[in-house]
């Protein structure tokens, strides 16, 4: 393996970072069955957010805060259609997906275009990042990419290792019998919503802090969409949403590399690749897994106690 | 059934046809008045903003042709979104299958430049029902063989038609005169749609009009539009009457496809007379809005869509004074989901009932 290639893997790496986040905060609110389609608004709001307060502040941490709070702000409202008023998960997504979009351009009307006063660089690992390939690829990336490790892990153990984790698959899996268990669905469902809402946000901010330094409208370019296929690639799984980043990040590097790997396919054409890749990837889990392909079996109904 | 005080609320199965409409005047209004907020917090007058909105969408004759030229493509993609989703299918790729329908009906201006009009016109506006919809047929046979959730599909070839778009724009189709920003060859006039007088109203907007009565006839007096609503009611009614499940998941797909495909040629031919990359002002998502907002029903959707083409129509007039026209979208998305919430309350109903029955002791009741 030459040079070329490790440079690849190490774009594919830092594009796909905005997807792990994106998918693991996703793959916690679909644990909890509600599903979110509007990440795709929430990770535009949390970039203009995320970007304005460093704009405003020169600080990137209170930039990333901006956009954990916006994100779990846009979060608490799905929660609040979905599970509260218990509207259609889908329409209420959708929705949340076209408001963020306007209001994400409305907010940053005044700072497109402008140039980043700071932003999170490569952070070199000592020791880990000599590793030869996959010292420069894993550890030779923003501190925003480690943190994205450090998030996969974490949530997986709360997922599958705690009790927490298994209350709220247990709210995914069946609503009713978690409630007679004594476990608070709409507490659950509400956290897990607004941590996935949080989590995009970040998605966002990763775009507009450390990726492409900057915002202009629209930046996420269908990134928040490729996240929720992203999910049904990973079986709901956030290990699988770290491997899928990687991928789909891959999808997006070839773009940037194409001339140094030898690829003489139009840029039109190269960059459809990380889309025809989505629609790729979820017939193969649904051909490889079946019709349900593992997804909690109360995703995308509204829980009431009266009917249970 | 709660009680507050002399009041009972109950729950209905459905919302009433009048509250279902009361809730989305309702929400406009609720939106108006969140924009309204938010205007004035970025320090502008919503007062005037409005006003000049307004003004740009009803005020005269040409303001009015605008409005309807702005309407006529969300008539096409709300239908799309609508014919979909009376079978709970979510097409949310209406936008890349406009991009579609107008590559097909352009590669025909292209191709026959000087057939005859009256020829060009209806094989350009049959060409783009067929680009559109075998853009959906892809989520269509997906969905129907192997349950791939058209949502995530169809939206991913929103990206891919419009990446094909560009190639041709920029590489095959490129005006050899246009320097810099990417045009094709313009249109030859036997390619361009008509229009009424001297406005930009063209017979797109008839064709639109057209479609909504052949949609609602559609689904209201034909077996396949009584098979798509029963489907759409309960699937395992319709299963167990022996519905082609399958067979219209695909049928539904093409149809809603082909209508969005339509929306590109009227584009097009009525408006821009070439092909470019901003031949839509996202008109395939603000589909579902409209499609939302109308119910699902062909009437509501027309409605809808003339609603949105003014909110478009104002959005374009606030470019020309310090207000940015991005708060047109934030009204959009807010209207969207204000009508979601809200039409959650509506399926209760509140009754006046002071005070329990009284019970009549039984001695009194014996005579």
């Amino acid at each position: 393996m030459n040079s070329v290639w490790v440079t690849t893997f190490a774009i594919a790496m830092a594009a796909g970072t905005t997807l792990v986040f994106a998918a693991v905060g996703e793959v916690v609110a679909e644990r909890a069955g509600v599903l979110n389609l509007g990440l795709e608004g929430m990770m535009l709001v949390g970039a203009v957010t995320g970007f304005m307060a460093l704009d405003r502040t020169g600080s990137l941490e209170l930039g990333v805060l901006a956009a954990l709070a916006a994100g779990a702000l846009l979060g608490l409202l799905h929660a609040f259609l979905t599970v509260s008023l218990r509207a259609d998960q889908i329409v209420a997504g959708l929705a949340l997906t076209i408001f963020g979009t306007g209001l994400s351009a409305y907010l940053g009307r005044d700072v497109v275009g402008k140039p980043a006063r700071d932003s999170f660089d490569p952070l070199a690992i000592p020791l880990l990042h000599e590793i030869p390939w996959v010292g420069p690829v894993l550890f030779d990336q923003n501190l925003l990419v480690y943190t994205s490790y450090v998030l996969v892990a974490a949530v997986w153990i709360v997922l599958f290792r705690t009790r927490l984790g298994l209350h709220l698959r247990a709210v995914g899996e069946s609503a009713g019998t978690a409630d007679a268990m004594g476990v608070s669905v709409v507490g659950l469902r509400y956290g897990a919503v607004i941590v996935g809402g949080s989590l995009a946000g970040l998605a966002g901010a990763y775009l507009s802090l450390a990726r492409t330094p900057g915002w202009s409208e629209g930046m996420t370019a269908g990134r928040g969409w490729i996240a929720v296929g992203l999910v049904i690639f990973a079986r709901w799984n956030p290990l699988g949403a770290l491997a899928g980043g990687f991928l789909f990040g891959l999808m997006e590097a070839l773009n940037f590399q194409a001339q140094a790997v030898g690829i003489t396919l139009s840029p039109f054409f190269l960059g459809m690749l990380p889309y025809l890749f989505t629609i790729a990837a979820i017939v193969f889990a649904a051909l490889v897994g079946g019709r349900r392909l593992g997804a909690p079996a109360a995703l995308g109904l509204p829980y009431r106690r009266e009917e249970r | 059934m709660r009680r507050l005080g002399p009041l009972v609320v109950e729950q209905r199965r459905v919302a009433s046809r009048w509250t279902s409409a009361l809730v989305r005047v309702a929400a406009i209004a609720l939106a108006l008045g969140l924009g309204a907020l938010i205007l004035e917090a970025g320090g502008y007058s919503a007062r005037d903003s409005y006003r000049t909105m307004w003004d740009a969408a009803f005020a005269n004759r040409d303001a009015l042709a605008e409005t309807l030229v702005a309407a006529t493509p969300l008539i096409f993609t709300g239908l799309a979104v609508a014919v979909a989703a009376r079978m709970l299918l979510w097409n949310i790729g209406a936008e890349g299958q406009l991009f579609l329908g107008a590559a097909a009906a352009s590669w025909l201006a292209f191709s026959f430049p000087d057939a005859p009009r009256g020829l060009l016109l209806p094989a350009m506006v049959v060409a783009g029902a067929v680009g559109g919809a075998a853009w959906a047929a892809g989520p269509g046979v997906l969905r129907a063989s192997l349950g791939v959730s058209e949502i995530v599909t169809t939206l991913m070839l929103n990206f891919v038609a419009i990446l094909f778009v560009d190639y041709l724009v920029h590489g095959p189709w490129r005006d050899p005169e246009s320097s810099g920003f990417p045009l094709s060859k313009p249109f030859t006039t036997s390619a361009i749609l008509p229009s009424f007088g001297d406005t930009r109203l063209h017979a797109g907007f008839l064709i639109a009009l057209g479609a909504a009565i052949v949609v609602w006839t559609l689904l209201r007096s034909t077996r396949f539009g009584y098979e798509v609503r029963v489907i759409g009611e309960s699937q395992p009614a319709a299963r167990y009457a022996g519905m082609p499940l399958r067979r219209n998941i695909v049928v539904v797909m093409l149809v809603s496809g082909g209508l969005a495909g339509i929306a590109g040629m009227s584009e097009v031919s009525g408006i821009v007379f070439r092909i470019q990359p901003d031949i839509s002002a996202g008109f395939g998502y603000t589909g579902i809005i409209v499609a939302t907002l109308g119910r699902f029903s062909a009437p509501g959707v027309v409605v809808a869509a003339i609603l949105f083409g003014a909110l478009q129509v104002g959005g374009y007039a606030l470019q020309t004074t310090e207000v940015p026209p991005s708060i047109v979208q934030v009204l959009q998305g807010a209207i969207l989901f204000i009508t979601v919430g809200a039409e959650v309350l509506a399926r209760y109903r509140v009754r006046w009932s002071p005070g329990r029955e009284k019970r009549t002791p039984l001695a009194e009741k014996a005579p």
